[in-house]
């Protein structure tokens, strides 16, 4: 194939619009991982429930799959406080996090995955919205479509919000400090697993907008959100661990070489890029690019 | 009981178990005992690392693939010349092995869960490697001809069976002189407190590392036979995400401070599946086995997080105090 600078150009811009996408996959993470320090490797599977959700609303009542990420997300923060409920008592508790915690999160991924093959089949689901299919945006020879740009938007809207209730309310401030020193927040005369418990729930419900983002990029099946493991928690490790910044600039990141790796080498070789990719962060610099 | 005492048993175990099948002579048996027998392995292998060091494992089905696909290049790069399954067993393992040993020793150092992190994407992209090499059939997939006639035993299919039935008393034999032994100990260190055991001198790297590798070559070995077992061969059945739940469940289900435990769950679980795929009340769909056995996963390390084997301990221990 020809590689023009245009063409580069081009899978650049998509990758940057890409990387927004991969942000809000990733900010749930950022917040179980990064800032709790719970390894919810079942996130992806809250994700495809998102964008199932979604696919649903739109199906049934020609709902808009953004307006339905936000219908949802009073339901997906439930049951993140429902998941957290039972990891607390049955592992944090415990002192067990660390082998049968893992089991607990892999279970629950893969049950997700089963129940919806079970539910909706193998096959491919979309969505439809006017904007989706609309041609997209010129700027000279940089094609921007709008399947791609909105959810990028979306996310990053989605990320500031959260950021600003992070440093703002008291408590976003009670999670950051959780995350920094819980014995000292009890010290406070706060309870650190009330406060865990609205964090993990806030970071579920960030899989019902994600989700949602996802189904209108491309259509979706249940095993899908195993590609993403590899990218969230690379995304997660590079951006430095639970900094919502370095999150935005690791998924960029990682979107621009992905969208690149594509274009040379063909779509089939892109899920590889994001393993490469965490295994040299976690070989070179674990402490991730803005790093503590 | 030492070490060759008990490789002596579980041979006669092993022998008695072939004969009795011998006896009964349907080929099926075979069949269905050859994937139960597998999943004995993968889950005594999986233990090894998960169970006695407490570093979790995802990517049993990546190893478990490699070790199938090193068979199938072996097989074509050799086309032509029949090479026996024992030697491709070797191979599988070395590859698996040594795939075992870089990825533990590019995460290892880090926190344990990095490591996690790495194995579960680790498959993804092997999957993908292995997806886009036609060498090996690529998407397409590869067909393995058996031989006409199996170097022992008469047919082929008990042929397999008897090879992965050496290979589970291998494994579990491993395991257990592993349990008793130093190495065994130094794991249980590092399960029980990892910062301890690097204070008081312990070489947890070095013990993980042999873990890892250890664990990957009995997952590899495990796959080398595969091609021959299912003739066709593709990435989605290669990369089948029911090795990694199983080879976890089972020794979570069973039990992951001894040998018996990984065994138990998987004659277990592995039964419980093959009656299942025969039986019409519950077979009606593949994907409930592997839905049964994620809600059993679930409910085991929730409720029960010892594991049978570890209920029957504390059963017994009570008694006794009694």
């Amino acid at each position: 194939m020809d590689l023009t600078a245009d063409l580069l150009i081009n899978a650049t811009v998509a990758g940057l619009l890409l990387g927004g996408f991969y942000a809000a996959v990733t900010v749930g993470v950022s917040i179980s991982f990064g800032m709790l320090d719970i390894v919810n490797i079942a996130h992806p599977a809250f994700i495809m429930l998102g964008a199932y959700a979604a696919f649903r609303l739109n199906d049934a009542f020609g709902m808009d799959p953004i307006v339905a990420g936000i219908v949802m997300l009073p339901i997906f923060f439930l049951m993140g406080a429902a998941v957290y409920g039972i990891y607390h008592v049955a592992f944090e508790r415990r002192g067990q996090e660390s082998l049968r915690g893992l089991a607990f999160f892999f279970g629950l991924l893969f049950v997700t995955e089963v129940a919806l093959v079970l539910v909706y089949g193998v096959d491919y689901r979309f969505v439809q919205a006017p904007y989706i299919d609309a041609p997209p945006l010129r700027f000279g020879m940089i094609e921007l479509p709008w399947r791609m740009l909105i959810p990028c938007v979306v996310a990053l809207l989605t990320i500031g919000l959260l950021q600003i209730y992070l440093s703002r309310t008291f408590m976003g401030r009670a999670i950051a400090a959780v995350s920094q020193d819980p014995l000292a927040l009890r010290l406070m005369a706060a309870n650190p697993v009330r406060v865990k418990l609205v964090a993990f729930a806030l970071s579920i419900a960030t899989a019902s907008i994600s989700g949602s983002l996802l189904i209108m990029i491309q259509p979706v099946e249940p095993s899908m959100g195993r590609d993403f493991i590899g990218r969230i928690f690379a995304i997660c490790v590079l951006g430095g661990m639970g900094s919502f910044p370095g999150t935005v600039l690791a998924a960029m990141l990682l979107g621009v070489v992905e969208s690149i790796t594509a274009t040379i080498f063909g779509p089939s070789w892109s899920p590889a890029v994001a393993f490469g990719f965490l295994l040299l962060t976690l070989a070179v610099r674990p402490a991730g690019l803005l790093g503590r | 009981m030492n070490n060759r005492l008990f490789l002596v048993l579980a041979l006669a175990i092993a022998v008695a178990v072939f004969v009795i099948c011998r006896w009964f002579a349907i080929d099926y048996l075979f069949f269905a005992g050859y994937q139960i027998l597998l999943y004995v392995v993968l889950a005594t292998a999986w233990n090894i690392l998960g169970g006695y060091t407490g570093y979790v494992n995802f990517g049993t089905a990546a190893f478990f693939a490699m070790g199938a696909y090193s068979s199938v290049a072996l097989i074509k790069f050799f086309s032509g010349v029949a090479l026996p399954i024992p030697l491709l067993m070797v191979a599988g393992g070395l590859v698996s092995g040594f795939v075992g040993l870089g990825m533990g020793y590019l995460t290892l150092r880090l926190r344990g869960v990095f490591f996690s992190i790495a194995t579960l994407a680790l498959a993804v992209v092997v999957q993908t490697l292995i997806t886009n090499w036609d060498y090996v059939g690529g998407s397409r997939g590869a067909y393995t001809v058996r031989p006409m006639v199996a170097p022992i035993v008469g047919s082929y299919m008990q042929y397999l069976f008897l090879l992965m039935l050496s290979l589970a008393v291998a494994a579990i034999a491993t395991a257990r002189a592993i349990e008793h032994s130093e190495l065994g100990y130094g794991f249980a260190t590092i399960r029980d407190d990892e910062a301890a055991a690097e204070a008081s001198g312990v070489p947890t790297l070095r013990l993980k590392l042999i873990a890892t590798t250890l664990t990957g070559m009995f997952m590899g070995m495990a796959g080398a036979p595969y091609p021959y077992y299912v003739t066709y061969l593709d990435p989605a059945s290669g990369f089948n995400l029911a090795f990694a739940v199983n080879s976890i469940a089972m020794p979570l289900i069973g039990g992951t401070t001894t040998w018996a435990g990984p065994l138990i769950g998987a004659l277990l679980l592995g039964s419980v599946q093959q009656i299942a795929t025969v039986s019409t009340v519950l077979g009606t769909h593949p994907e409930v086995n592997l839905l049964i056995v994620g809600l059993l996963l679930i409910a085991f390390v929730v409720a029960a997080p010892n594991g049978i084997v570890g209920f029957f301990q504390a059963r017994l221990r009570q008694s006794r105090a009694a």
